[in-house]
C-alpha cells in the first residue's frame, strides 16, 4: 500500500502544479493591468495605477470592434444555430448506409485548420464576386460552428424517448405540434448552452476570421493587431475585463446547472 | 433517408431540414474546399486573362514549394514542432485526465473541470498575450531566474520556437484533456482493480488496461492538437520571430502581401494534406474508426 500513498501524494502534487500553470499566466496578465510602466509587464514594479482602464475607453478603434464583433457573433447565432439542430435531427432520425459519410462530412470543418476554412471561403465568394467583410466573416464562420451545435444538440437528443413522440401522436397532434410542443421543448437546454457556446466561438475566432474580415476588423483582430505593433497596458485593461466576464458566466453558468441537479434530485425523491 | 425523416417530422419540415443541411454542406463545406483546389492549380492572372489560353492546370504552384529551401523549411519545421507539441501535450494531459477520471471524487472532479473550462473560455489571443508577458526579455521569468541566481543574463525566449510551442501547449491542452477524460471514466474501475489484484503494478495496469481502453480518447486529442498546433495563425505570430515563422504565417503572406492566391491556395492545400495525413496516420497506429472520433 506504501506505493499507492506515494502515487496519490505524486498526483495531487502533480494537480497542483498543474492548476497553477494554468493561472499563473492568466494573473500576471491581469497584475500588469495596474502597472505603472509603458509596456505591459510586471517587473520591474512601477506602482499601482488606473489610468489604463480611461486609455482604454478613450479608445474608438476598440469600440467600433467591439460592435463589429457582437454583429458577427450575432450573424453566426442566426444562422448556425438552425443548421446544427437540423443536422442533429437528420443524424438522429435517419439510418442506413450513406449515415457514416454524411456524419464525417458534417464532421470535417470541425478538423480542418481554421485558416483553411477562412481562405476556402474567401476564395469561393471571390469567384462570386463578394469580397471579405462582416459577411463573408458570418459565413465563414458558420461553417465550423455549426459543426459544435450539431454536437452539442446531438448529444441529447441521444437521450430522447421517442414514444414521447409516440404518444403525442396517438393524442392527435399533429407532426409539427409534436415537434413544436414535444422534441423542441426537450432540446431548449441543449440549443440554450449550443447559443452560449457558438457567441464564444465566434467572439474569440482569430485564425479564420483573419482571413475573410475584408477591412472590418473584430476585437480579437484588433488585440492581435494591438500586441503586435503599439503595445500598452490598455491591452491588459481590455483583457482583464474579459476575462472578469468570462469568470462571471462560468461561475454562474456553473452555479445554475447545480440547482438545476439539485432540483431534479429532490423532484425523484 | 427521406422517408424516415418525414414519417418522424412530416413533409414540409423535412424538406426545410434537408434544405438547410444541403446549403451548409454544399455551399459551405464542399464547394468552398474543391473550388480553393481548382485555384491552386490554375496561375495568378489578371482578371482580363482569365479563360484565355493562359488559363491552364499546372503544378506550377506546388512546385514553387519544392524550389524554395526556405519554405521547405518552413514546412517541414511546421510539421515536426506541432508532432512535438502534440507529444508534450499528451504527457502533460495524461495524468490529470486519469486523475479526473479516476482517483478524484465526484465533487473535486466537478470543480477541476469548472477550473480546466475558464481558461478555455478566455480567448486564445489574450492566453497567448499572457504567456507573451512572462516569456519577455524582461519579463518575470526572467526575473524570477535571474533572483534565484540560476542564469546570470535574461534569456531570449521569444527568439526561438521554444516560445511558440510552451503558448501551443498551453493553449490546447484542454483539446487533449477532455477527450481522454471522457474515455478514461468510461472504463470500469473493477477493471482496474482486478488487474491490480491480479498482481499488476501501476505502470503494467495502464499500459495494459486503461490506455487500450482509453485509445479512442487519445486519438481524438493528438488529432485535434496536431490540427490546432500545424494550422495555428495566432501563437507563432505572437510569440515568433521573424526566424520562427510558421507555415500558416507563409500562407498569409501569399494573400495579402505577395497578392497570389493561387499559390497561397496550393500551400493551404498542401497544409490540409497534412492534417489529412496525419488524422489516417493516428486512426491506424491506433486502430480506431471515424466513428470513434470526436464522440
Amino acid at each position: 500500500m506504501k506505493s499507492e500513498t506515494i502515487m496519490r501524494w505524486g498526483i495531487r502534487f502533480y494537480i497542483g502544479i498543474f492548476f497553477i500553470y494554468l493561472f499563473i499566466p492568466l494573473i500576471i496578465m491581469g497584475a500588469a493591468t495596474f502597472n505603472n510602466s509603458r509596456f505591459p509587464t510586471i517587473t520591474p514594479w512601477k506602482g499601482a495605477t488606473l489610468k489604463w482602464f480611461d486609455a482604454l475607453a478613450q479608445d474608438g478603434a476598440m469600440w467600433t470592434a467591439l460592435w463589429t464583433s457582437l454583429v458577427v457573433a450575432m450573424g453566426v447565432l442566426l444562422v448556425a444555430v438552425p443548421i446544427g439542430i437540423c443536422c442533429a435531427l437528420f443524424l438522429s432520425t435517419v439510418q442506413g448506409r450513406g449515415k457514416t459519410f454524411l456524419y464525417s462530412l458534417m464532421m470535417s470543418p470541425l478538423l480542418t485548420p481554421g485558416v483553411i476554412v477562412g481562405i476556402s471561403t474567401l476564395i469561393f465568394w471571390k469567384s462570386l464576386s463578394v469580397s471579405g467583410g462582416i459577411m463573408l466573416t458570418v459565413i465563414a464562420q458558420t461553417t465550423f460552428i455549426a459543426a459544435y451545435v450539431m454536437l452539442m444538440v446531438l448529444a441529447r437528443l441521444q437521450r430522447f424517448d421517442r414514444t414521447l413522440e409516440n404518444a403525442a401522436l396517438s393524442l392527435g397532434a399533429s407532426q409539427w405540434q409534436t415537434f413544436t410542443r414535444v422534441l423542441l421543448p426537450y432540446l431548449k437546454p441543449a440549443i440554450i448552452s449550443a447559443c452560449a457556446i457558438a457567441f464564444l466561438q465566434s467572439f474569440e475566432n482569430y485564425n479564420t476570421t483573419l482571413f475573410v474580415k475584408g477591412y472590418d476588423t473584430t476585437l480579437t483582430v484588433y488585440i492581435a493587431s494591438k500586441v503586435r505593433t503599439g503595445l500598452t497596458p490598455a491591452v491588459n485593461a481590455l483583457g482583464l475585463i474579459m476575462i472578469s466576464v468570462t469568470v462571471l458566466i462560468a461561475i454562474l453558468y456553473e452555479w445554475k446547472r447545480r440547482q438545476e441537479a439539485k432540483r431534479t434530485v429532490s423532484s425523484v425523491q | 433517408m427521406f422517408k424516415q425523416l418525414k414519417a418522424r417530422f412530416g413533409s414540409s419540415l423535412s424538406v426545410g431540414i434537408i434544405a438547410i443541411i444541403g446549403i451548409w454542406l454544399i455551399g459551405m463545406v464542399i464547394l468552398p474546399q474543391l473550388i480553393m483546389v481548382d485555384y491552386s492549380f490554375r496561375p495568378n492572372l489578371l482578371p482580363s486573362e482569365i479563360g484565355t489560353d493562359k488559363d491552364t492546370y499546372s503544378l506550377n504552384n506546388y512546385e514553387t514549394l519544392f524550389g524554395n529551401s526556405i519554405h521547405l523549411s518552413i514546412f517541414a519545421k511546421t510539421i515536426w514542432s506541432s508532432v512535438l507539441v502534440t507529444i508534450l501535450t499528451l504527457v502533460v494531459s495524461y495524468p490529470l485526465a486519469f486523475y479526473l477520471a479516476k482517483v478524484a471524487t465526484p465533487g473535486q472532479a466537478a470543480l477541476c473541470i469548472l477550473l480546466l473550462i475558464i481558461p478555455f473560455w478566455i480567448n486564445e489571443i489574450l492566453r497567448t498575450f499572457s504567456w507573451y508577458i512572462i516569456l519577455a526579455y524582461k519579463g518575470p521569468l526572467n526575473a524570477l531566474l535571474l533572483a534565484l541566481g540560476l542564469i546570470d543574463r535574461p534569456v531570449r525566449f521569444l527568439s526561438g520556437d521554444g516560445g511558440v510551442m510552451v503558448g501551443m501547449v498551453y493553449a490546447y491542452i484542454l483539446f487533449m484533456i477532455f477527450p481522454i477524460y471522457n474515455a478514461i471514466e468510461s472504463l470500469d474501475s473493477n477493471q482496474v482493480k482486478a488487474a491490480r489484484n491480479l498482481g499488476a503494478g501501476w505502470i503494467r495496469t495502464h499500459y495494459r488496461v486503461i490506455i487500450p481502453h482509453a485509445k479512442p480518447g487519445i486519438a481524438t486529442g493528438c488529432i485535434m492538437t496536431f490540427m490546432l498546433a500545424a494550422g495555428s495563425y495566432a501563437v507563432p505570430a505572437l510569440l515568433g520571430s521573424p526566424g520562427s515563422r510558421w507555415f500558416t504565417q507563409i500562407i498569409y503572406n501569399w494573400f495579402f502581401e505577395g497578392g497570389d492566391w493561387n499559390q497561397g491556395a496550393a500551400y493551404a492545400f498542401l497544409l490540409l494534406l497534412i492534417c489529412i495525413g496525419f488524422i489516417a496516420l493516428v486512426m491506424r497506429v491506433f486502430k480506431v474508426g471515424l466513428g470513434d472520433i470526436a464522440r
